[in-house]
C-alpha cells in the first residue's frame, strides 16, 4: 500500500489559491477514480475536482471555507502500489494544512478560525527529499554545464547549495547564489546567506498589489512637499488633550489635519474627486470622504471615514479610531473600506522627511504628512526652535494641475499655522 | 645557421593529446608550435586504438566465413550461411589496409593542424630548459624558444627485464604490422591489449596461449564482466594460464612457472602486453625541473606540473593511459593558458575493452561504489531478453547492462554492460555519470526500440523494482 498526495492543479489562468466549498466525500471513504472529490471556488467559478485515483481518502487539507493554494497537497489516498509518496514517513507535504474536521467535536462553524493554509511545499516524487545536504567533503554534483559556467564566474561549487534531485546544482541554484551576492567566506557571521523562499502573492497581498499597479501604471503622478509650523497646533492639542472629558478620545494631529482638507477643498473641488478614467470622468464630490491609511498585520488597508466635513475634530478622531480598528480586526464591511474621495497616509512616528505617496485610485490626491520635529527655522529675523512638519502629497496631473494643488497646500499649510482658522467660518 | 622559432606556446607530442591541445590553441588564438618526430596521431591512432579496431574488425569477418566454411557445402548452418572452401586470408593485404585507415585519419590530423594555423616541426625534440627546445629536423636542427610548454610524449610499451623485446618478442605495434600469421602466439599479460590482440589471432586461426600473472583476466573489471570474455576465450580455444610466471624465453618456447611447475610454452612469436609506461626518457625531461610522482610526471587538476609555464597532459600524467583522457586534459591545459579558469574534475573517464564480447565500464563497479561508502544498490538486464541482440545473434553469450546506484538518492553512480558492441553505449553511459542522473532519469528516458540502448533503460527499471522484459 502506498500514499499519493493529491495536488490542486491550477485552475485557471492567475489562480494561486481557491477556496474549499464541500467535499463529496469524507475521510475514510474509498474513492473510485474520476468519482467526484471537492469542488472548489476560484475567483471566476466553481470547480468539481474529481479523484485521481481509486483509494482510500486518508486526509483533507481542509473544511469548506478555507482556502488551498494551488500545487498544495489537498487530498492523501491511500492506494494500490506504491503511490507518489513516501510511505511510512509522510514527508511534509503529505501533511494537510489544518486538522480535518472532527464530525464528533463541535461544528466546523463554531471552531476557531483556522490557520491559513502552510505554504505549498515542493516534494519530488520519489525518495529524494527536494534538496539534499551534502556530506562534509563531498563532491559537489553538477552537470558539466553548469561545472564550467561556475569555473567561469570564479565560483565554487562546493559553496553553493543544491536543489536538484539527489543534490544536484542547477543553473537556477548557480543564479540564486550569484543574486545573493558572493564576496564573504563560508561559515562566520559572514556566511553568505543562500535560501530563497518563495511567498506566492495571494490573498490580501495580491489585492495590495494590484491596487497599487493600478495607481501607479494609470496615473501620472506628481508629488509636492512644504513644510508647516506646527507649533501652534501642537499646542492646542496637547492643551485639549490635557482638559478633554473622559468620554473624548485622545487626540492625534490627524482630526486637524481632516478639518483643514475639509475647510480647503471646497475651493479646489477637482481635487475631492474620483476621476472613472475609462469613462472619462472625473466625479466631484461635495462631501469628503477621506480614506485613512492603514497597516494591519495582513497589509495596508484603508479604511473610510465617511462625510468628514460633518466631523469635529472629537467625532473625527473616535471615527478614525473606528475605522482603523475595523480594519485591523478584518472584518469591515465594503462600507467601511470604499468609497473615498481623499487620503491620508501618516507614519506617525516614522513619518520621515518627506514622501512621495501612491494615490489611492480612482481618487486623484493623497496628503502624507512627515514626521513633526524641533527645528531651528528662522522668525523675524532670529533663529528660533520650531515644531515642524512638511506635509507630503501627490496628485493626478491629468485632472489636477500643480499650480492648483500648490495653492491648495498652501492654504491648508495655512489653516495648520493659524489653528484659530480651523474653527472660523 | 640554426633556425630559432619563437612561439607562445610549444606543444611536445602529435598524438591525441598534442594535437587536440594544437587545434584548440588555434581557436583560442593561442600561437602554437608542434614538435612531433613520428607521423601525427600518436600512438592511438598509429599503433593502437585504431589500427587494433581495424585488425579485430577483419579478424571477426573472418571468423565469421570460417565459421561458414565449416559447414561446407552440407549446409545445415544455424544462420543459414555456408562456404564452400575455407576463406583466404592475406596478412600483408590486411595490414596494408589496416594502414589505408590510418593514413586517412593521419592525412586528417595534419588538415586539422593546417587549419588551425599550428607550425608543426617535424623532429625529435630535446629540452635545454623549461622554456627552449631544440628540435633534430631533416633540415638540421631548429631551436624553439616558448612562454608556455604542453608535455604531451605519451607512453611506451613496457618490456620484461629477462625478455627483452625484439626478434620474435614483440610489442603490440608489431603485432599489428604482422607480415604474416604466427602459427602459435603466445601473449604474456591478460589485460586489455594483451586479450584485444589475442582474441583477434585466435579468430584468424593461430593457436593463442595468454600467460598472466595474477589470479583473473582483465584485473580492472570485476568476475561478472570477464565471465563472458572467459567463456568466449575457452570456446575458442585460448588457452590461458593464471598465476603463472613467465621468467624466460629460450630457443622460441616461453618458460612459465605455475603452481610449482614448469611449463614450456612453443610460440612463433612471443607478445609481451604486460603494461605501458610514461615517456619520460630521452627528450630532456630532466632539464625542467618538473617533478615527477611515481613515475609519471606530477601536475595538478589545471594540468600545471611543479615547474611555472610547463603543462603536461595525456599517458605522461597517470593513468588511466586512455586517447578521451588526453584529449579531455588537452582542453583544459590550453584553456588555462589562454587565461580560463578550468579544471580537470570529470565524474567518470568511462573505458572500453573490444575483447569478445566487448566490455564497457563508466564510474564504479559494484565493489567500489560499496568501498566509496555510497550504499549502492544494482541491477543487471541481460541481452538475452533484448530483441537487437537477438537479432544479431549476441543474446546467448552472458552478456548484461548493469546499473550501480545509491540507494538513498538513487543517483547513477557506476554503468557498465559486457556484450556484442556494447563500447557504443558508453556515451550514454559517461554522460549519465557526469550529468548526475538519477535512475529515474535513465528509466524516463524513452530509450528506441530495437537498440541494445533498451537494456540500459531495463537496468534502470529493474533497479527501481519495475522492469518490464524480466
Amino acid at each position: 500500500m502506498g500514499r499519493f498526495v493529491f495536488k490542486l492543479p491550477d485552475l485557471g489562468e492567475g489562480t494561486a489559491e481557491a477556496e474549499i466549498v464541500a467535499w463529496h466525500v469524507k475521510v475514510g471513504d474509498t474513492v473510485a477514480e474520476d468519482a467526484p472529490l471537492v469542488d472548489m471556488l476560484t475567483d471566476k467559478a466553481t470547480v468539481e475536482m474529481t479523484s485521481p485515483v481509486a483509494g482510500k481518502l486518508i486526509e483533507i487539507a481542509g473544511a469548506p471555507g478555507e482556502m488551498a493554494a494551488v500545487g498544495g497537497p489537498i487530498a492523501v489516498f491511500e492506494v494500490e502500489g506504491a503511490g507518489n509518496a513516501a510511505g511510512a514517513a509522510a514527508p511534509a507535504a503529505a501533511k494537510p494544512a489544518a486538522p480535518p474536521p472532527e464530525p464528533v467535536e463541535a461544528p466546523v462553524a463554531a471552531a476557531p478560525p483556522p490557520p491559513p493554509p502552510a505554504a505549498p511545499v515542493r516534494a519530488e516524487a520519489g525518495p529524494a527529499p527536494a534538496a539534499v545536504a551534502r556530506a562534509e567533503g563531498a563532491k559537489p554534483l553538477a552537470s558539466p554545464a553548469v561545472r564550467r559556467r561556475a569555473e567561469d564566474l570564479g565560483i565554487k561549487l562546493g559553496h553553493v547549495a543544491a536543489s536538484g534531485p539527489a543534490g544536484r546544482i542547477t543553473h537556477d541554484d548557480l543564479d540564486r547564489f550569484i543574486a545573493g551576492g558572493r564576496t564573504a567566506p563560508a561559515s562566520s557571521t559572514l556566511a553568505r546567506r543562500t535560501a530563497v523562499e518563495e511567498v506566492k502573492v495571494i490573498g490580501m497581498r495580491r489585492a495590495i498589489a494590484r491596487q497599487m499597479q493600478e495607481s501607479k501604471r494609470r496615473i501620472p503622478h506628481f508629488a509636492y512637499v512644504e513644510e508647516v509650523d506646527m507649533t501652534e497646533l501642537e499646542e492646542l492639542r496637547v492643551h485639549l488633550n490635557a482638559t478633554k472629558r473622559a468620554d473624548q478620545p485622545k487626540l492625534t494631529m490627524l482630526p486637524f489635519l481632516m478639518r483643514a482638507l475639509v475647510r480647503v477643498l471646497p475651493a479646489y473641488p477637482q481635487i475631492n474627486a474620483r476621476f472613472d478614467d475609462e469613462a472619462g470622468v472625473v466625479h466631484r464630490h461635495a462631501g469628503v470622504h477621506i480614506g485613512v491609511a492603514t497597516q494591519t498585520s495582513q497589509g495596508l488597508v484603508v479604511p473610510v471615514v465617511k462625510h468628514a466635513e460633518s466631523l469635529d475634530v472629537w467625532a473625527a478622531a473616535s471615527e478614525v479610531a473606528r475605522v482603523a480598528e475595523i480594519a485591523r480586526s478584518g472584518k469591515g464591511s465594503k462600507e467601511d473600506l470604499s468609497g473615498s474621495t481623499i487620503t491620508i497616509t501618516s507614519l506617525g512616528p516614522l513619518g520621515g522627511i518627506a514622501t512621495t505617496p501612491v494615490i489611492n485610485h480612482p481618487e486623484v490626491a493623497i496628503i502624507g504628512p512627515n514626521k513633526i520635529v524641533d527645528r531651528p527655522v528662522v522668525r523675524h529675523g532670529q533663529i528660533a526652535v520650531r515644531k515642524m512638519m512638511n506635509l507630503s502629497s501627490s496628485f493626478d496631473h491629468r485632472v489636477v494641475d500643480g499650480y492648483d494643488a500648490a495653492e491648495f497646500i498652501q492654504r491648508v499649510k495655512a489653516m495648520l499655522e493659524h489653528p484659530a482658522t480651523l474653527f472660523m467660518d | 645557421m640554426a633556425e630559432t622559432i619563437t612561439t607562445r606556446l610549444l606543444i611536445l607530442g602529435g598524438g591525441p593529446g598534442g594535437y587536440v591541445a594544437a587545434i584548440r590553441a588555434g581557436q583560442l588564438g593561442v600561437d602554437s608550435v608542434l614538435v612531433e618526430g613520428d607521423r601525427l596521431g600518436g600512438t592511438c591512432l598509429i599503433r593502437g586504438c585504431i589500427p587494433s579496431k581495424a585488425l579485430i574488425h577483419v579478424a571477426s569477418k573472418f571468423e565469421g566465413m570460417a565459421h561458414a566454411a565449416a559447414h561446407g557445402s552440407k549446409g545445415g548452418a544455424k544462420d543459414g550461411i555456408s562456404l564452400k572452401s575455407a576463406p583466404v586470408l592475406d596478412m600483408a593485404q590486411t595490414v596494408a589496409w589496416k594502414e589505408t585507415v590510418v593514413d586517412k585519419l593521419n592525412g586528417g590530423v595534419t588538415a586539422l593542424l593546417k587549419r588551425a594555423k599550428t607550425r608543426v616541426v617535424g623532429g625529435w625534440g630535446r629540452f635545454t630548459d623549461a622554456k627552449t627546445c631544440v628540435v633534430e629536423t631533416k633540415d638540421g636542427p631548429v631551436t624553439i624558444r616558448c612562454e608556455t610548454v604542453i608535455l604531451a610524449a605519451g607512453s611506451v610499451a613496457t618490456a620484461l627485464p629477462h625478455i627483452p623485446f625484439g626478434g620474435d618478442v614483440i610489442s603490440s605495434t608489431e603485432a599489428l604490422a604482422l607480415g604474416e600469421l604466427p602459427k602459435r602466439l603466445v601473449v604474456i599479460g591478460a589485460g586489455y591489449i594483451g586479450l584485444e590482440l589475442g582474441s583477434a589471432f585466435a579468430k584468424f586461426g593461430c593457436e593463442v596461449t595468454v600467460v598472466e600473472a595474477q589470479d583473473r583476466i582483465l584485473p580492472l573489471y570485476d568476475d561478472a564482466l570477464t565471465k563472458p570474455v572467459k567463456a568466449w576465450l575457452e570456446k575458442a580455444g585460448v588457452t590461458v594460464h593464471l598465476s603463472a610466471k613467465a621468467t624466460g624465453w629460450e630457443k622460441g618456447e616461453l618458460v612459465v612457472e605455475k603452481a610449482g611447475e614448469t611449463l614450456r610454452l612453443p610460440a612463433d612469436k612471443l607478445l609481451v602486453t604486460v603494461g605501458r609506461r610514461p615517456n619520460t626518457e630521452g627528450w630532456g625531461l630532466e632539464e625542467m625541473g618538473v617533478d615527477l610522482a611515481g613515475g609519471f610526471v606530477k601536475v595538478n587538476d589545471r594540468m600545471q606540473t611543479s615547474m611555472a609555464g610547463v603543462y603536461a597532459i595525456g599517458d605522461l600524467v597517470g593513468e588511466p593511459m586512455l586517447e578521451h583522457k588526453a584529449a579531455a586534459q588537452a582542453h583544459v591545459a590550453v584553456e588555462v593558458i589562454a587565461g580560463q579558469n578550468r579544471r580537470f574534475d570529470p565524474a567518470s573517464i568511462a573505458a572500453v575493452c573490444f575483447t569478445e564480447p566487448e566490455i564497457v565500464s563508466a564510474g564504479l563497479l559494484p565493489k567500489e561504489a560499496e568501498a566509496a561508502g555510497h550504499d549502492p544498490v544494482s541491477a543487471v538486464f541481460p541481452f538475452q531478453a533484448n530483441g537487437r541482440a537477438l537479432s544479431m545473434e549476441a543474446g546467448d553469450t552472458g552478456g548484461f547492462v548493469r546499473v550501480v546506484a545509491r540507494k538513498s538518492d538513487h543517483r547513477v553512480v557506476g554503468l557498465q554492460a559486457v556484450g556484442a558492441h556494447v563500447s557504443e553505449l558508453s556515451g550514454e553511459f559517461a554522460m549519465s555519470i557526469e550529468m548526475g542522473a538519477r535512475l529515474e532519469d535513465l528509466a524516463g528516458t524513452i530509450h528506441v526500440h530495437p537498440t541494445l540502448s533498451e537494456a540500459v533503460h531495463e537496468a534502470a527499471l529493474r533497479a527501481l523494482g519495475h522492469a518490464i522484459h524480466i
